[in-house]
């Protein structure tokens, strides 16, 4: 596959150039450049720092909707020992979607369920670009409740830019699906570990995030409506996407400051995509020790902690 | 809070309301003056076109005369992301409805059923939901519960308010978090949809009812239709995301006139509180 390059990281990909052809005509021509290369190498470690250390919120979206960048299945490979998967609802069908199942990390066991997008056209499709359907959310918490009765955690993994917003999903009650397992996940008798690696896109990621721990990647977003969306209706015009990212405050670090989720998980320079294992690394650390830690209380405790912190999220005034 | 209006004076609204002032159906374009729809509960006489109805004048329909009593009334909406023109934006629809926010929520008596009532005002930059109308609705279902009172929600939403983000985002779990309390009490919850129901209020306490009713002809969904064409490029289904459509794909347990409301709801909690049933 093409490596995707972003808009902003065209610099870097000049520098790289530069330096790679510099190196050949070196090579080929036996010529010492070595002042020149190492200029040029100090040239783009400094541009990578500028950039990388200043991403904008819109930058991040790019990287977190990079095609590149490792999706669910890739952190199993990578952060996961076992993964079992089970498929369907029950009802309807399998949502390819949402992928889930039993799985081993650390050396604990767990039911895993995420979202999982495709890299080519005809894994998207399949992956429905990473949207569920109604089956997705039953399918989830069909599973929850399997790891409820057997005591062992839930791990899920987020990335979707929202639920399916389609004719089948709106007669199978998509939000029904999503709002059940809102209600239903905040009663679970067992552990609950979220972590956003992309795309946390409104009450399609929410639906599989009422956990006792939430995480962000680094790069991810977590909004209630996407920067495209929110555009076209506040700014008229989806252009303006840009400046809606910023003013809603999607970006991990923003999402930490209101205090929304438990932690940031770093990731390589310039994102994910630049080292998959590197990045399964960070997010198999975090999870391993929430696990060990939310596995020390009792589930009144755990209950009772989970409702007081999504109790608490709101800001307003009391009028005197 | 409210004085009490029956259904033959709720068209009474002479004092504060300037003569002449006429109403043209959005449906049927028949033009009736604004008394005479008040006096059929915002109904079309000609076509039954449901106009919507300010919460002061729901609750007034549903609740026993005298015994609703405003909670929270001193919560007010800040803007937390700094949101340009947020705050005017609400101060606009405060002097507009005369409402802080579009929840009302308030404990009362209905068919003598103690209940805590939660109503939203599709007038109020379009119900959604911010930090104030979780807040408001999660304090009143915890009032419910602690109180084993009936829980109500009329709903009516274009869905989380995005000025306020992900904390708007994080609303519906706060209140599907207390409804799943009250539930575990094995306290009674009836969530009621009215025009329009979207969005995240729909992917939320909307639609875990232990009873859903709606408003006939009234739009319940998650995506906006235009959205779900544009995505699916396909034709939508007659009467897509009606509540009879959603009564015939097995989400709304019954579709109820505004007329029969109040009836239907007490004959409800007669099933529903039995404590109280005899
Ligand atoms: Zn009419």
């Amino acid at each position: 596959m093409k490596e995707q390059v972003l808009e902003f990281e065209k610099p870097l990909a000049d520098l790289a150039i530069q330096l790679q052809t510099l190196r050949d005509h070196s090579a080929n021509q036996k010529i010492d450049c070595s002042d020149e290369i190492s200029r040029i190498e100090a040239k783009l470690d400094e541009t990578k720092k500028s950039i990388y250390e200043n991403l904008t919120a819109w930058q991040r979206i790019q990287i977190a909707r990079h095609t590149q960048r490792p999706y669910m299945l890739d952190y199993v490979e990578h952060a996961f020992d076992d993964f079992f998967e089970l498929h369907g609802d029950r009802h309807i069908g399998d949502d390819h979607a949402m992928p889930a199942g039993f799985a081993r990390i650390g050396g604990h066991r767990c039911v895993l369920i995420g979202h999982q997008k495709g890299r080519e056209l005809k894994e998207n499709i399949k992956r429905n670009f990473g949207s569920a359907h109604p089956e997705g959310y039953r399918k989830a918490l069909r599973l929850m409740k399997l790891a409820e009765r057997y005591g062992i955690p839930v791990i899920t993994l987020i990335d979707t830019p929202g639920a399916y917003p389609g004719i089948g999903a709106e007669e199978r009650n998509i939000a029904e699906a999503i709002a059940f397992n809102l209600k239903e996940m905040m009663s679970l008798k067992t552990p609950t570990i979220s972590v956003v690696l992309g795309e946390g896109g409104s009450g399609g990621a929410l639906g599989i995030g009422v956990s006792d721990r939430v995480y962000m990647m680094e790069n991810a977003y977590y909004s209630v409506i996407s920067p495209e969306g929110c555009a076209a209706i506040l700014w008229k015009h989806r252009e303006h996407a840009p400046e809606a990212a910023a003013a809603l405050k999607i970006t991990a670090p923003d999402v930490e400051g209101l205090g929304i989720i438990d932690g940031v998980v770093p990731e390589p320079q310039g994102g994910a995509h630049h080292d998959h294992a590197v990045a399964a690394d960070s997010l198999k650390k975090v999870i391993v020790e929430a696990i060990e830690d939310l596995g020390r209380l009792s589930h009144e405790t755990l209950l009772e902690e989970r409702y007081q912190k999504f109790r608490k999220l709101g800001e307003f005034e009391v009028a005197s | 809070m409210f004085p009490k209006r029956t259904l033959d004076n709720l068209g009474e609204k002479k004092k504060d309301m300037p003569e002449g002032l006429w109403h043209k159906c959005p449906s049927c374009g028949d033009v009736i003056h604004e008394l005479e729809l008040n006096a059929n509960l915002r109904v079309c006489p000609q076509c039954d076109h449901y106009n919507i109805l300010p919460s002061g004048e729901r609750i007034q329909l549903l609740t026993d005369e005298n015994t609703f009593d405003e909670l929270d009334t001193d919560l007010r909406t800040v803007n937390p992301l700094g949101f340009n023109d947020y705050t005017d934006k609400v101060a606009k629809y405060v002097k507009k409805t005369g409402l802080q926010d579009p929840v009302v929520t308030g404990r009362c008596t209905i068919g003598g059923h103690p209940t805590a009532l939660g109503v939203m005002d599709f007038r109020f930059l379009g119900a959604s939901m911010g930090s104030v109308a979780g807040e408001k609705l999660t304090r009143a279902i915890e009032c419910a519960t602690q109180e084993k009172r009936a829980a109500i929600i009329f709903s009516a939403s274009g869905g989380a308010r995005m000025h306020e983000g992900i904390l708007s985002l994080m609303q519906m779990a706060k209140t599907c978090g207390a409804l799943a309390r009250h539930s575990e009490a094995g306290l009674p919850y009836i969530s009621v949809l009215t025009h329009p129901t979207t969005g995240g209020v729909t992917a939320s306490f909307a639609t875990v009812g232990d009873v859903i009713l709606a408003e006939p002809k009234c739009m319940i969904g998650f995506a906006g239709p235009r959205v779900v064409k544009e995505t699916t490029h396909q034709d939508l289904p007659p009467g897509f995301q009606t509540a009879e459509f959603m009564l015939e794909h097995g989400l709304v347990d019954r579709i109820v006139t505004r007329t029969d409301m109040r009836r239907e709801i007490i004959r409800l909690l007669g099933f529903m509180m039995p404590a109280l049933a005899a």
